[in-house]
C-alpha cells in the first residue's frame, strides 16, 4: 500500500512539474512573422488625406545621394550596429517587424485599458474629474471611457494615415533605396522591399503617434518615447533605414500630428463633461416633458459620463448630420410599450445560461478594458495581420474603422443625452445585470452602435469576412440585452444608427483612391 | 474512533467555508491530525456561510456601496475513507451561491470544484503521555463545471486545477493538542471569456497565469473522546500576482492573502457514536485583495465500517 502511495505521490509531483512548464502563455501576436506587404501601394501618396490639404503640406528635404560621403557614413553606422546584435535587440526586431501601425495600435489599446477606471468619490459624495492640466493628480488624466477611447483611437489612426500618405508621396518622389539594397554587405534583418526608404515609414508612424499620445495620454510620455526609440533602433539595426531616413520620417510625423492636435483641442471634447447645472437641467428638462429621467444607479450617484460628447466635431460628416442621424424617441416611459420592453429584459435575466454569460463577458468591455472600440480594433488587427497590408494601407483601414467608432460615439451620446432615457434596472429594480451597468442613459445602445459601425466598414474592407463581422455585431448587441443592461429596442436602434455611420466610412473608403 | 473521523471531516468543512472572497482552497480539507481506521467510511453534508462588507483593494481597507455586503453560501458533501489506518483518502464537492446586497450585479451559483486528498501518516511516536505524529498529504482539485471565473467578487470559484503538497506535525499531551501544517499549492492557468485583459500590462490571450500559493495553519486545543474543541489560525499567501488597482474590479490572478482566526468544535453523540455534529467559525483579521469575511459552518456525519476487518474499536 505504501508503495502504491509513493507511486501516486510521484505522479502528482511530476504532473506538477509538467504543469509548471505549461504555465508559459504564448499570446496572439507574440510570434508574428515580419510584415511582408503583398502590395507596396507605391501610389499611396495620391490617396485622399483627412486633415492635410495636400500630401506635401509639410516639406521634406531631398535626401543625400547614396554615393555621397554623408550617406556612406550612415551605412557605416549600420554596419557597426550589426557587428554585435544582442538578444534584447533581436527581440526588438522581432516585435517591431510585425508592423508599426499594428504595434502602436496594440500600445494604444493597452493605455486605454490602463486608464479606463472611473474615479473614486470624494468624502462629500461628489466625484473628482481628471484634469488634463494636472494629469498626474488622482484621478489621473484621462479616464479613457468608451467615448474618450473611440476619439483617441480615431485621432491617432487618422493622423497616422495622413502622415503615411505624405511619407509615401515623398518616398515615390525621392525614390531612395533601403541600405541593404544600396550596400550588399548590409544584412537585411527584415524582409526586403522595393519600397523607397526615405522617409522611414516606421519613424513617421512613431513620430506622429508620440505627438498625439502626448495630448491623449500625457502621463505616459516617458513610456511612449522609449517605444519610439526602440522602433527607430530596430530600423537601423535591421538594415532597413539609415539615420537620415528616420530623422526625416519622425519630423514629418510630428508636423502632421500638430494639425490633428490643433483640431482635437477645438473639437469640443474638452467641454464634454458638462457641469452640475447641466447635469440637473438634463433631468429637469425630461421631467418637464412628463418622462422619467435617467438617474445614476451608483452610490453615491455619479454624474453621467461625458454628457456633451454628442457635440464633438465628427470626422466623417458635419454636426448637422449628427442631428439628422439621431433616431426618433423611444416609447414614453409611462407607456405599455416601454414597460413591456423592460419586462422582457427582466424575464431574460432571471436564469442566464452559461453560454449567455460567455457572450456577456466576451463583449462586456467595461471598466479596465479597451472599451468596445478597442475590442473592434483588436478584431480588425487580428484579421489585418493575415492580409499583408502595407503600412499605409494598415493605417488607412484603421483610420476608416476608428473615424467610424468616434462618430458612432458622437451620434450615440447625442441620442443618449437628448432623450435621457432610464436603464431597465432603473425601471425594474429586480433586474440584476451580468456585468456592470454603465453610468449614462440607456437609449440607444453604445455597444450596438459601435459594433455595427465597425462591422459595416470591416465587411467592406474584407468582404470575405463580412458575414462574420455582421454576426459578431449582432452578438455584441444581443449581449447587452441578455446582460440586463439594455432593452431590445435600445439595441435595435443602436444597430441601425451604427449601420448609417458605417456607411459613411464605406463611402469614404470607396472614394479615397485606395480601392 | 468515529469521532476522530468526523473530526477530520469537520476540518474539511471549516476550511471549505472560510474566508476567501470566493472559495478555492476550500475544497481542500485535511487540516487535522486524525486518521481513520482501515475500511472505515465517514461522510455527511455540511453548510457554510461567509459574509463581508469590507475588503482590501490591494492593501487599502475599504467598503463599496455598489456591492454592499457579499454573501457566499455553500452546501457540500464530504467523505473520508480509511484504506489503511495510516493511509486515508477523502473527497468533497460544494455547490456554491453568491449574492451582493447592493448595486445591480447578478448573483451566481453552481457546482464548484471536486477535491480529493490522500493523507499518509508515516511516523507515529509515543512516549510517556505524549504522542507525536507526522503526516504527508497530496491533494488534487478541479472544477466540476465550466463556471464563470472572470466575475469577481461574485464568481463561485477561481477555476484553476490545484495540486497541493502538505506536511503536518501533530503533538498530543494527554488531551491537549498542537497541530502545525504547511502546504504548497500549485495552480494551473485558467481561461476567461474575453480574449484580452490587463493586469499590470496588456495580455493578448484568454489565458491567465494563476500564481501559486502557500498555506500555513496552527491549531491547538482539547481532543477528548466525545468533544474536540480547538482554536485555529490559518494563513493563505499567494506567492505572486498583482494588486487590484484603484477603484477597479478584482481579478482571478490578484495577490490574495489572508490570515484568519477561528474556532472549531465537534461533538460525537454518546448515545450513538456513529453520529457526530460539527460547527466552526472564523474571521479574517488581515488580508490583501480579499474580503474581510466572517464565516461559519455546520455539518453532520455518519461513520461506519464498510467491511469488518476485525480491528474495530
Amino acid at each position: 500500500m505504501k508503495r502504491q502511495f509513493f507511486f501516486y505521490l510521484m505522479l502528482i509531483c511530476s504532473a506538477a512539474m509538467l504543469g509548471s512548464c505549461s504555465k508559459n502563455i504564448i499570446e496572439r501576436t507574440d510570434n508574428l512573422p515580419a510584415l511582408t506587404p503583398s502590395d507596396i501601394d507605391i501610389n499611396a501618396g495620391t490617396w485622399k488625406t483627412i486633415l492635410l490639404k495636400r500630401p506635401d503640406t509639410f516639406a521634406v528635404n531631398a535626401p543625400a545621394l547614396t554615393n555621397s560621403p554623408a550617406y556612406l557614413a550612415e551605412l557605416n553606422e549600420i554596419k557597426g550596429l550589426q557587428q554585435n546584435i544582442n538578444s534584447a535587440q533581436k527581440s526588438i526586431i522581432k516585435y517591431w517587424s510585425a508592423g508599426s501601425v499594428l504595434r502602436w495600435n496594440e500600445i494604444m489599446r493597452e493605455l486605454v485599458e490602463k486608464y479606463n477606471l472611473p474615479p473614486y468619490q470624494n468624502p462629500d459624495g461628489t466625484y473628482p474629474a481628471p484634469n488634463a492640466n494636472n494629469p498626474f493628480a488622482y484621478p489621473q488624466f484621462p479616464f479613457s471611457n468608451p467615448p474618450y477611447a473611440a476619439r483617441a483611437f480615431a485621432y491617432i489612426s487618422a493622423a497616422q494615415y495622413d502622415a503615411l500618405v505624405a511619407a509615401w508621396y515623398y518616398k515615390k518622389m525621392y525614390n531612395r533605396s533601403a541600405p541593404y539594397t544600396v550596400d550588399s554587405s548590409i544584412k537585411a534583418l527584415v524582409p526586403k522591399t522595393v519600397l523607397p526608404a526615405y522617409p522611414s515609414e516606421d519613424a513617421v508612424v512613431a513620430g506622429v503617434t508620440v505627438e498625439m499620445m502626448k495630448l491623449l495620454f500625457p502621463t505616459e510620455i516617458a513610456f511612449i518615447q522609449q517605444k519610439l526609440e526602440e522602433e527607430e533602433e530596430y530600423r537601423l539595426i535591421s538594415g532597413a533605414n539609415v539615420r537620415s531616413d528616420i530623422v526625416a520620417g519622425e519630423a514629418l510625423g510630428r508636423q502632421v500630428a500638430a494639425v490633428f492636435v490643433a483640431r482635437a483641442k477645438s473639437d469640443h471634447a474638452g467641454a464634454a463633461g458638462g457641469s452640475p447645472q447641466l447635469w440637473s437641467s438634463l433631468a429637469s428638462n425630461i421631467s418637464a416633458q412628463g418622462q422619467t429621467p435617467w438617474i445614476s444607479l451608483e452610490f453615491p450617484k455619479r454624474p453621467p459620463m461625458l454628457p456633451l460628447f454628442g457635440n464633438v466635431k465628427p470626422f466623417l460628416f458635419d454636426s448637422l448630420t449628427v442631428i439628422a442621424l439621431r433616431p426618433g424617441p423611444p416609447p414614453s416611459t409611462s407607456s405599455d410599450d416601454f414597460h413591456q420592453e423592460n419586462a422582457a429584459a427582466c424575464a431574460q435575466i432571471k436564469n442566464p445560461t452559461r453560454e449567455q454569460n460567455r457572450i456577456v463577458q466576451f463583449w462586456a468591455d467595461g471598466v479596465g478594458t479597451f472599451t468596445p472600440s478597442g475590442h473592434w480594433n483588436a478584431i480588425a488587427a487580428d484579421d489585418f495581420i493575415k492580409q499583408n497590408y502595407s503600412e499605409v494601407r494598415w493605417a488607412r483601414n484603421m483610420a476608416l474603422l476608428n473615424m467610424g467608432q468616434m462618430d458612432a460615439a458622437i451620434v450615440c451620446w447625442n441620442t443618449k443625452f437628448y432623450y435621457f432615457n432610464p436603464r431597465p434596472s432603473q425601471m425594474i429594480a429586480d433586474i440584476k445585470t451580468l456585468t456592470g451597468v454603465p453610468n449614462f442613459p440607456s437609449y440607444i445602445s453604445g455597444h450596438s452602435t459601435f459594433s455595427e459601425s465597425a462591422s459595416t466598414i470591416l465587411g467592406h474592407i474584407i468582404p470575405a469576412n463580412a458575414s462574420k463581422y455582421e454576426a459578431m455585431s449582432a452578438e455584441a448587441a444581443k449581449s447587452r440585452f441578455i446582460a440586463g443592461i439594455h432593452t431590445k429596442l435600445d439595441c435595435d436602434a443602436g444597430l441601425k444608427v451604427g449601420k448609417s455611420i458605417g456607411d459613411f466610412a464605406v463611402y469614404r473608403a470607396m472614394t479615397d483612391g485606395a480601392e | 474512533m468515529n469521532q476522530n473521523i468526523i473530526y477530520k471531516i469537520k476540518q474539511i468543512g471549516l476550511l471549505a467555508f472560510s474566508v476567501f472572497i470566493f472559495s478555492q482552497m476550500q475544497a481542500q480539507t485535511d487540516a487535522d491530525a486524525i486518521m481513520m481506521n482501515k475500511n472505515q467510511l465517514c461522510s455527511g453534508p455540511a453548510y457554510g456561510y461567509s459574509t463581508w462588507d469590507h475588503y482590501w483593494e490591494g492593501t487599502l481597507h475599504r467598503i463599496n456601496r455598489n456591492i454592499g455586503t457579499v454573501t457566499t453560501q455553500s452546501v457540500m458533501y464530504m467523505a473520508v475513507y480509511g484504506i489503511t489506518g495510516k493511509l486515508n483518502v477523502m473527497a468533497s464537492a460544494p455547490y456554491v451561491w453568491t449574492h451582493a446586497s447592493a448595486g445591480t450585479l447578478h448573483s451566481s451559483r453552481g457546482l464548484q470544484d471536486i477535491a480529493v486528498f490522500v493523507k499518509w501518516k508515516p511516523v507515529a511516536y509515543s512516549f510517556a503521555k505524549n504522542k507525536l505524529s507526522v503526516f504527508a498529504l497530496g491533494g488534487f482539485s478541479t472544477p466540476l463545471t465550466n463556471y464563470e471565473i472572470d466575475y469577481l467578487p461574485l464568481t463561485i470559484g477561481l477555476g484553476s486545477t490545484n495540486l497541493t503538497g502538505k506536511a503536518m506535525v501533530d503533538f498530543q499531551h494527554k488531551r491537549f493538542t498542537i497541530t502545525a501544517s504547511g502546504a504548497y499549492v500549485w495552480r494551473s492557468n485558467v481561461k476567461i471569456d474575453r480574449t484580452t485583459y490587463y493586469d499590470t500590462r496588456q495580455h493578448l490571450t484568454n489565458e491567465v497565469e494563476m500564481p501559486n500559493a502557500a498555506q500555513f495553519q496552527f491549531r491547538s486545543g482539547y481532543r477528548g473522546r466525545y468533544l474536540i474543541a480547538e482554536g485555529v489560525v490559518t494563513n493563505w499567501t499567494t506567492l505572486s500576482g498583482f494588486d487590484i488597482t484603484r477603484n477597479n474590479m478584482p481579478f482571478p490572478s490578484n495577490r490574495m492573502n489572508m490570515t484568519t482566526v477561528g474556532a472549531a468544535i465537534k461533538y460525537t453523540l454518546k448515545q450513538d457514536t456513529h453520529l457526530s455534529v460539527m460547527a466552526g467559525g472564523n474571521y479574517t483579521v488581515t488580508g490583501r485583495n480579499v474580503g474581510q469575511a466572517g464565516a461559519f459552518n455546520i455539518g453532520a456525519f455518519y461513520a461506519f465500517y464498510v467491511k469488518n476487518n476485525g480491528n474495530k474499536k
